[in-house]
């Protein structure tokens, strides 16, 4: 589970750090990309290719809404809008792509039959270790150094990087900003759809609002890590879901039933509370002084 | 007193124009001249104004975003429910009739103060917080909240949550019926005007301009010597102590209570009437409540569509007119009055000319 919100932590990141806005709809494009697995899956298993396969539909799907989502309503909005109305705008997409999903596939969860990844159980001594969350492991750990390389060293990876430390100064130097944003939001939702195919193989199911609570969780994993750096967000994810199923897992033993698996949620946002107040720039971050 | 003229005279204009609104609503209630249907909408647009207005001290006035709202209107709700409950058990003031009001009321008080004090305790730390980051942890606590009452056994777990305990909010002596509801529409109507109004005295006062200032520029404000963290939390606590009387009513308009339908959904929607309204402008605030209300209901049969539309409209505005439908324009009555007064008298004036 750590290193799906990992991945849903760097879709986060990046766009936070382009243009300083919480993505709200971002744990929605998750949920795009679990619907487009339903109808794909059967569709790649009937052309007899193995299930992961559908990812490819997936990536394509929910990065065009995301980079359409960043056209329509985000980019108008900047244009002459506050922050506070940026925000808003964020919050209304996230409630659209959650309505439009309830309206049109209802919102019973559905089921995905077929397994995703057919690999066989690792046995280490006495631990046994379930083949779909290596697989799990394993992607979400060459997808993150893919992502290094990519930001690193492309062109239009450093035009991200320059946009998100001086906006104006970029465009000075000849950097098209409006599509470096719309890249930056292409890549961001295809990790969304990844961590969709992942969060699909440990849960076989799908609903419209799958993605509020788990975009939350990540944001969250975001700001543990420092929001806007990289390799913070990959260590925030790992982390929250450390904590969230260890404390699923043991704080009913620990504290005799008071504290129940139901608390894990607020544990997580106790996280949120106690990281904010003492390093508000995360783990990794610096701080930064305001200026007058 | 030592008011002038001018605002002795438009004190009273306001002051008949809410006695005769307030008689009508006397009138429905005590007669139960309305369906029990637009009673029920009544009361919920009552606890949308109390919300819209309160957290557009927030939003608006102090220009912090909050998303939590809901969750203080959970405490009221689940606290004077609660109360009602033991009070009913212990035998004080169990009775029907002015008993019930005197319990109501006490249900009010302490309902409102205890949200007020635990929008102190989430205050402090999450308004050292700006922007973004304020919206989040405001999310946060709001869903703190929401789980810890559910997940506490007497009080969300199973005591007056939906289902097979589904009645049992009557047996805590809230939770009216309809014709009880019909009743008290004056008492609700009363308690509306007296939140609206003590917000609106609240931002005219020098407290008031304080927080507009911190809105408008933070840095400027410290400046001149405003004690930025006090004023916040205050703000932040005062419109935590409305919400937590809006979840009072809130206890007594449903026949049981669920912490599902308070979570950050609610916040959410309370929110849209904000902004439908305009940050800043309790006018927007309450024409916002009242329509948005009204139209949910009338709405219920296209509820899917409704959150979709909603949206659509939200990016529009944001788009197009962000800062809501009124800005940040007040209505006011003798305003208007002397408006239309001037135009009269001009008219007169250019007819006499003309002859």
């Amino acid at each position: 589970m750590g290193s799906v919100y990992a991945l849903v932590a760097l879709g986060y990141t990046m766009v936070y750090g382009i243009i300083r806005l919480i993505n709200f709809a971002h744990g929605d494009f998750i949920m795009v990309g679990g619907y487009t697995l339903i109808f794909t899956i059967p569709v790649m298993l009937g052309f007899g290719l193995p299930a992961w396969t559908a990812i490819a539909f997936a990536v394509i799907v929910a990065s065009s809404v995301g980079v359409a989502t960043e056209a329509i309503a985000y980019r108008p909005v900047r244009k002459h809008g506050t922050r506070m109305s940026a925000l808003i705008t964020a919050i209304a997409v996230s409630l659209f792509l959650e309505n439009l999903a309830q309206v049109l596939y209802t919102s019973n969860p559905r089921v995905i039959r077929a397994s995703i990844f057919k690999l066989p159980t690792l046995q280490l001594g006495n631990v046994k270790i379930d083949g779909t969350t290596l697989a799990t492991i394993a992607i979400a750990a060459v997808t993150m150094v893919l992502l290094q390389l990519f930001i690193h060293n492309t062109k239009m990876g450093r035009a991200m990087r320059a946009v998100s430390e001086d906006k104006e100064a970029s465009i000075l130097m000849g950097i098209n900003v409006n599509r470096t944003i719309t890249a930056t939001f292409a890549i961001g939702s295809a990790l969304a759809a990844v961590a969709a195919l992942m969060y699909c193989a440990q849960y076989p199911s799908v609903m419209p609002t799958m993605g509020s609570m788990l975009g939350l969780k990540a944001f969250v994993a975001a700001v543990l890590g420092g929001i806007g750096i990289m390799p913070g967000a990959m260590i925030g994810g790992l982390t929250i879901g450390l904590v969230e199923s260890l404390s699923k897992a043991y704080s009913a033993s620990l504290t005799k039933g008071i504290i129940t698996s139901a608390f894990s949620d607020a544990v997580v946002f106790a996280i949120l509370i106690v990281v904010l107040l003492v390093k508000p720039a995360g783990l990794l971050g610096k701080n930064f002084g305001e200026k007058v | 007193m030592n008011m002038p003229k001018q605002n002795k005279k438009s004190a009273l204009i306001n002051a008949v124009a809410l006695a005769v609104l307030l008689a009508v609503v006397a009138y429905l209630g005590f007669s139960r001249a309305l369906s029990s249907y637009l009673v029920g909408i009544f009361w919920l647009s009552c606890i949308g104004i109390i919300m819209a207005t309160s957290l557009n001290l927030t939003n608006g006035f102090l220009g912090q975003m909050a998303l939590g709202h809901a969750g203080f209107m959970l405490i009221g709700s689940y606290s004077s429910a609660l109360l009602s409950l033991a009070m009913v058990r212990a035998g004080i003031l169990a009775g029907g009739g002015a008993e019930q009001l005197a319990r109501f009321v006490i249900c009010l008080i302490v309902s409102g103060l205890l949200a007020g004090l635990f929008g102190i305790l989430v205050g402090i730390p999450a308004l050292r917080l700006r922007g973004d980051y304020l919206a989040i942890i405001t999310l946060g606590f709001g869903e703190i909240i929401r789980v810890v009452i559910q997940g506490i056994p007497w009080a969300g777990g199973d005591g007056l949550s939906q289902g097979s305990a589904s009645p049992v909010l009557f047996k805590t002596g809230l939770g009216f019926n309809n014709a009880t509801k019909s009743h008290y529409m004056l008492f609700v109507g009363l308690v509306t005007v007296a939140c609206v109004s003590a917000i609106y005295t609240f931002i005219r006062s020098r407290f008031g301009r304080a927080i507009i200032s911190i809105r408008d520029d933070e840095i400027a404000s410290s400046a001149s010597g405003i004690d930025i963290t006090f004023y916040k939390v205050t703000t932040f606590a005062l419109s935590a102590v409305f919400a937590g009387i809006a979840g009072s009513i809130f206890a007594a308009c449903y026949s049981s209570l669920n912490t599902g339908n308070m979570g950050f959904m609610a916040s959410v929607n309370y929110f849209v009437m904000v902004v439908f309204g305009g940050m800043g402008s309790l006018t927007g605030s309450i024409v916002a409540a009242i329509g948005l209300t009204s139209l949910n209901e009338a709405l219920r049969s296209f509820d899917e569509y409704r959150m979709l539309v909603y949206s659509i409209v939200l990016i529009l505005m944001m788009i197009f007119r962000p800062a809501g439908l009124l800005g940040t324009y007040e209505f006011s009555l003798s305003g208007t009055i002397s408006h239309l007064r001037n135009r009269i008298s001009k008219n007169k004036q250019e007819k006499e000319a003309q002859v």
